[in-house]
Formats: structure tokens, C-alpha cells, sequence
């Protein structure tokens, strides 16, 4: 009974589908090389063996990564998330308020424990609002979070009286300055959030059921997976991500501001898209949005350090992120034999 | 003869003022094949829909080994053992082929003995296993299911719902996206299922394939039980005759 043609058998061609795989690597190296020869050149130094370059990337990606890898788990979902950036901006500004209150009376420490639990019950709630307005109600990820964008950036704003809130607590400014084995502190938190959640994404059911659901949300309802729960936490994981990234601000900066994560939204949708993910949902994965900020923060920083006058950096991402959507649209028809039909 | 697996007796179900079923009655065995025919909204889908806990009967019984049951959705009904394989499979085309089988009850396994985490060496294993009692070739089973053809799609469909040893299988139009070859091989794969003393319940408007698979015909008309048939004692006539009503 075995009639076992072979009917839609994909053309493969491995070495080429592993190219494009692997593109975003090839590019942070050839980014880095690039750099790497023009700074010796024109400066007779590396640009890559210097510990100072080194700091400053790694900070540099600290940032916009951390709105990236809750976003990340969105986007894979089918969703997307515009809010993170003003969550962030939520975040800086309820830590800075709470450790203003809470230092003289607690001391640093519990000072500055008080306040990032203040900062996270603050982002829990644009998170779970999200997470309602696209699981129960409906509404489309796109425009429930574009209106959380709006009432977060209010928010952050009223609590912050209109201005940026300076706060000076020691525990803090080490959190956001100090080094741990000469790895800034930001960045070693910035590791901790991705190991876990890579774990997360990659090695748990929950990891798997926001795959499935991004592949196929009915699939997903039909093998018993609770989409709605998982959609919810979803949307508060993102905003605890953001967060986090807005704690880690005020603490670089002494300062809490609303206006913080404004600039870093494009960069954090960017990154998860360079890193390999499709807006469609089903696919991404952390590692990828990682090497996608990392790109990003060499293209910022690099250009400022030769000296190039720094709007080129938006033409340069720009063209990043619309070369990494085509270079995955090839890859996709070279591994699965799926083109567009057109 | 034995038992049957699956009986319904009057079973009714109507929509605000559409009589979607009305009173229909019919049992099934296991490695028996029960083919439904019927002409486009005669009541098939909601016949299957209400057997597995998509829909609640209005009126009638359900009996599954020899109880009664009333499954309140497709989960309960396939905790129970019927397992419902839809026209659009319900695949999650972003993930691999044993990561289908096991969407939603996946073995987990410790990461260093310390963490918790997906099994997919297990999945895999098993995932092959099962397809190959299916005599299906899947060229690979590590690549998203997207890549495979739409009969190695129904054989990954069909894959899941055995693995979890279903005694009953219903499946809606599976051969109705598919090219000839492809449908050949549906059809093998159901037979494969008798063989395995599976009950299967199966929609088609195609009725070269009912007639080269099932035992049995139930022919629906507007809702109602137009005629059951033995494939051996019928013909292609005769079943057109009961569905369009005027045998
Ligand atoms: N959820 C629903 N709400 C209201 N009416 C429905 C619903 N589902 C089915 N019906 C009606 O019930 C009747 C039977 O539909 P059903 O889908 O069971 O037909 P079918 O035999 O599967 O047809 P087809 O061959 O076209 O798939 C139709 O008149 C249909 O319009
Ligand atoms: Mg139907």
C-alpha cells in the first residue's frame, strides 16, 4: 500500500539557505571588520581590541535589546507591542519618584528596592491592559498598544511633572556605572534577562506554544494550548522587559524621564527584525535579536567613532532592516520550497 | 458482533431556526469505516461537530464504549479518544513534524538534570515511529511542516491523532485539497487505520474515494438520515439517488 511519491519536494540548496541562516552574523563580522580597518588606518588603533569600544557597544545594545527580547516573544506570537518605549520611559521615571521617597527613609538599599518594585507594579499595568485588549477583546496588537503608547507616554509625563526627576542614591548610580569583573553592571543584568529568557523561548512549553501560536493560532486553540492566558502574559512579559530597560536608564543616568524609550521602540522592532524574525509571527529567535541590536549598536557607535556625522546612522539601519527582510524571504523559499505567490 | 465504539441515536441540532440535524441515528465500529455523504449543507460537518464537542446536541444521545457522553469541547472529546482531524488540519506550519504530533502535551526532560525542558530528541523519535507505521515517506521530519506536500501533511495529521491511541478518528474532506496521488495515498492511510482496528468517520463529496474505503455509507439530506448503506451492497447511482432525494 506504500505509494510513496514525492510530490512538492523543495529544491534544496543547503549551502546557500545555511548563507542566508547565518547572514546576520556575516554581517556583524563584516561590520566589525569594517570598522576594524578604518580605524586602523586612520587612527593606527583597533577598534575592536579596545576595552573602552568594547564597554560602550555592549551598553549601547544593553538598551534597545532589552525592549527587544520581550518584543521578540510578541512578534513571534503574531503580535507586536509599540508600547514598550514609553513603558520605559514609565519605569525610569516611578523608580527615580519611589527612591526619592523611599531613600531617606529606608536607606539605599531597601530605598532602591522599594523603588524597582514600584517601577514594576507601574509597567505591570500597561502590560496587562495590553494583554486584555489583544486576548479578550480583540482588538489588533497594532492598535491597542499605539493607544497604550499614548496613555504610558502621559503617564510617564504627569509623573514625572513635565520634567526629567534626578535622583542620587549610591546603590543606584553603582547599578548603572559600576562594573562587575570590568563588565558594566547594565550589561550583566542585560545577561541575566537574556539567558533566562532564551531558556524561556527555547527549551519550555511556553516557548513553544508562542511559536505555534504565531504559526497557527487555531492550531494552537485546537491542541488545548490556553491562547488567551498565553497572549496575556506575553504582552506583561514586554512591558516587564521594558521595564527593566527603564530602570537601567535611570540608573546610567541618575535621572528618570518619560521621554526615555521614545527613540529606542524602532530600534527594539529593528533589532527583532534583523535578528531573523518575521512581523507575520513563527519565527525568531532571541540569539538572532541579539546579534540584530548588536548590529545596530556597532552601526551607531562605529559611525561616531570615525567621525561620520551621525544622520547617517538612520540610513544606514534603515537599509539594514529592509536587506534583512529580503535576505529572509530568500531564505525562507531556499529552505522550504515556499515562494510568494505573485 | 461486538459492541459498538460510537453510537448515536436521535441526535438534533439545530441553529436559531436551521434544522442543521434532526434525529439521526447511527453506530460505529472499531476497523469499521463509515463514510458520510450528503450534498453541500446536508448536516455533515455538524454531525461531526457535534459528536466531538464543538457543538451541544439540542436532543438525542451519544454513546462512546458504551457510555453516555456529552463531551463540552473538542479537548474533552479527544481526552476521551475521538480525535478530530479538520479540513485545514490545524498544523502549525512553523514547527516540525514532532513538535505537531506533540503541540500541547509535550514530554519534557531535565537540561543538566537540573532544568526542566522540551524533549525534542523524544519527539522526534517518537514523532518517526509513528509516521512510519503510517508507510508514509516524510523526507525529513526536522524541517517546518510547511515544506511537505498535502498528503504528508494529512499523514502528519492523521499522525497525531493515532499517537495518542484515538479510537476513533473523524476527518473532514480529507482528501478534497489534494491531487489524485496524493488522494490515493489518503485513502491507503485510512485503510491503514482499519487495519489497526481504528474506527474512522469520513467526510467526501468524492465518491470514488467512499466507495474504494468505506464499509458503510450514511447519505444525509437537509439534516436528516437519507439512508445507510453497505458499500458492498450499493452503488455510486444509488447514493447520488438518496442525497439529492429522489430515490
Ligand atoms: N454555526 C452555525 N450557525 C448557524 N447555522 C449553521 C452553523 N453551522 C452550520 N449551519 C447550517 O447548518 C446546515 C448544515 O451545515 P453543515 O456545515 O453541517 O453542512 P455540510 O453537510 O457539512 O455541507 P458542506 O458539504 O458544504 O460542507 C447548513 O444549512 C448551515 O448553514
Ligand atoms: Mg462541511
Amino acid at each position: 500500500m506504500s505509494v510513496t511519491t514525492e510530490i512538492g519536494e523543495p529544491v534544496s540548496r543547503p549551502l546557500l539557505a545555511a548563507l542566508a541562516g547565518a547572514w546576520a552574523w556575516i554581517f556583524l563580522v563584516f561590520l566589525l571588520g569594517f570598522f576594524e580597518i578604518w580605524a586602523r588606518l586612520a587612527y593606527h588603533a583597533s577598534f575592536v581590541l579596545n576595552g573602552f569600544n568594547l564597554q560602550s557597544i555592549a551598553v549601547f545594545t544593553a538598551q534597545p535589546f532589552l525592549l527587544a527580547v520581550g518584543q521578540t516573544f510578541v512578534i513571534i506570537a503574531g503580535g507586536i507591542d509599540l508600547s514598550v518605549g514609553f513603558t520605559m520611559g514609565l519605569a525610569a521615571v516611578i523608580l527615580a519618584q519611589a527612591v526619592r521617597l523611599a531613600d531617606p527613609l529606608l536607606g539605599p538599599w531597601l530605598g532602591v528596592l522599594a523603588g524597582f518594585l514600584a517601577a514594576l507594579v507601574a509597567v505591570a499595568i500597561p502590560g496587562l491592559i495590553n494583554g486584555l485588549l489583544v486576548s479578550r477583546l480583540k482588538v489588533p496588537p497594532f492598535i491597542g498598544t499605539l493607544g497604550m503608547y499614548g496613555v504610558a507616554e502621559g503617564a510617564g509625563y504627569l509623573a514625572a511633572g513635565g520634567t526629567t526627576v534626578p535622583v542620587s542614591n549610591p546603590v543606584l548610580f553603582w547599578l548603572g556605572n559600576g562594573t562587575l569583573f570590568g563588565v558594566p553592571a547594565p550589561v550583566v543584568v542585560t545577561l541575566v534577562v537574556l539567558a533566562v529568557l532564551h531558556y524561556v523561548l527555547s527549551q519550555t512549553r511556553y516557548g513553544q506554544y508562542t511559536y505555534a501560536i504565531g504559526g497557527n493560532r487555531q492550531a494552537a486553540v485546537r491542541a488545548g494550548i490556553d491562547v488567551r492566558r498565553h497572549t496575556e502574559l506575553l504582552y506583561l512579559l514586554s512591558a516587564f522587559c521594558a521595564g527593566i530597560g527603564g530602570c537601567i536608564y535611570t540608573a546610567r543616568f541618575s535621572a528618570g524621564a518619560a521621554q526615555a524609550g521614545e527613540p529606542l521602540l524602532l530600534d527594539s522592532i529593528a533589532a527583532v527584525v534583523i535578528g531573523g524574525a518575521s512581523l507575520f509571527g513563527g519565527s525568531g529567535t532571541i540569539i538572532g535579536t541579539l546579534i540584530g541590536a548588536l548590529i545596530i549598536a556597532v552601526i551607531q557607535y562605529g559611525l561616531v567613532f570615525i567621525d561620520v556625522a551621525p544622520f547617517w546612522q538612520f540610513i544606514a539601519v534603515g537599509i539594514v532592516i529592509v536587506v534583512s527582510v529580503l535576505v529572509d524571504q530568500s531564505r525562507l523559499a531556499l529552505t522550504s520550497g515556499v515562494r510568494t505567490d505573485e | 458482533m461486538s459492541e459498538p465504539v460510537l453510537s448515536v441515536r436521535n441526535l438534533t441540532k439545530r441553529f436559531g431556526g436551521v434544522h442543521a440535524l434532526e434525529g439521526v441515528d447511527f453506530d460505529l465500529h472499531a476497523g469499521e469505516v463509515l463514510a458520510l455523504a450528503g450534498d453541500n449543507g446536508a448536516g455533515k460537518s455538524t454531525l461531526i461537530k457535534t459528536i466531538c464537542g464543538v457543538h451541544q446536541a439540542n436532543e438525542g444521545e451519544i454513546r462512546f464504549r458504551g457510555q453516555a457522553v456529552s463531551f463540552a469541547n473538542p479537548r474533552a472529546a479527544r481526552e476521551a479518544g475521538i480525535e478530530t482531524i479538520y479540513q485545514d488540519l490545524a498544523l502549525a506550519d512553523n514547527l516540525d513534524v514532532g513538535a505537531n504530533v506533540f503541540l500541547g502535551r509535550e514530554p519534557m526532560t531535565r537540561r543538566w538534570g537540573l532544568f526542566p525542558a522540551l524533549d525534542r530528541a523524544r519527539m522526534a523519535r517518537e514523532a518517526k515511529r509513528v509516521i512510519e507505521t503510517l508507510d508514509i515517506a516524510l523526507p525529513r521530519l526536522d524541517r517546518p511542516v510547511r515544506a511537505l506536500s498535502g498528503g504528508q501533511r494529512q499523514a502528519v495529521a492523521i499522525g497525531r491523532a493515532i499517537f495518542w491511541n484515538a479510537e476513533v478518528l473523524i476527518m473532514d474532506e480529507p482528501t478534497a485539497a489534494l491531487g489524485v496521488p496524493e488522494q490515493r495515498k489518503v485513502v491507503a492511510l485510512i485503510r491503514g487505520l482499519k487495519a489497526a482496528n481504528k474506527a474512522v468517520i469520513f467526510i467526501s463529496h468524492n465518491l470514488a474515494d467512499i466507495f474504494a474505503v468505506a464499509d458503510r455509507i450514511l447519505v444525509l439530506r437537509r439534516g436528516r438520515k437519507a439512508g445507510e448503506r453497505l458499500t458492498a451492497e450499493t452503488n455510486g447511482d444509488e447514493v447520488v439517488k438518496l442525497m439529492v432525494g429522489s430515490a
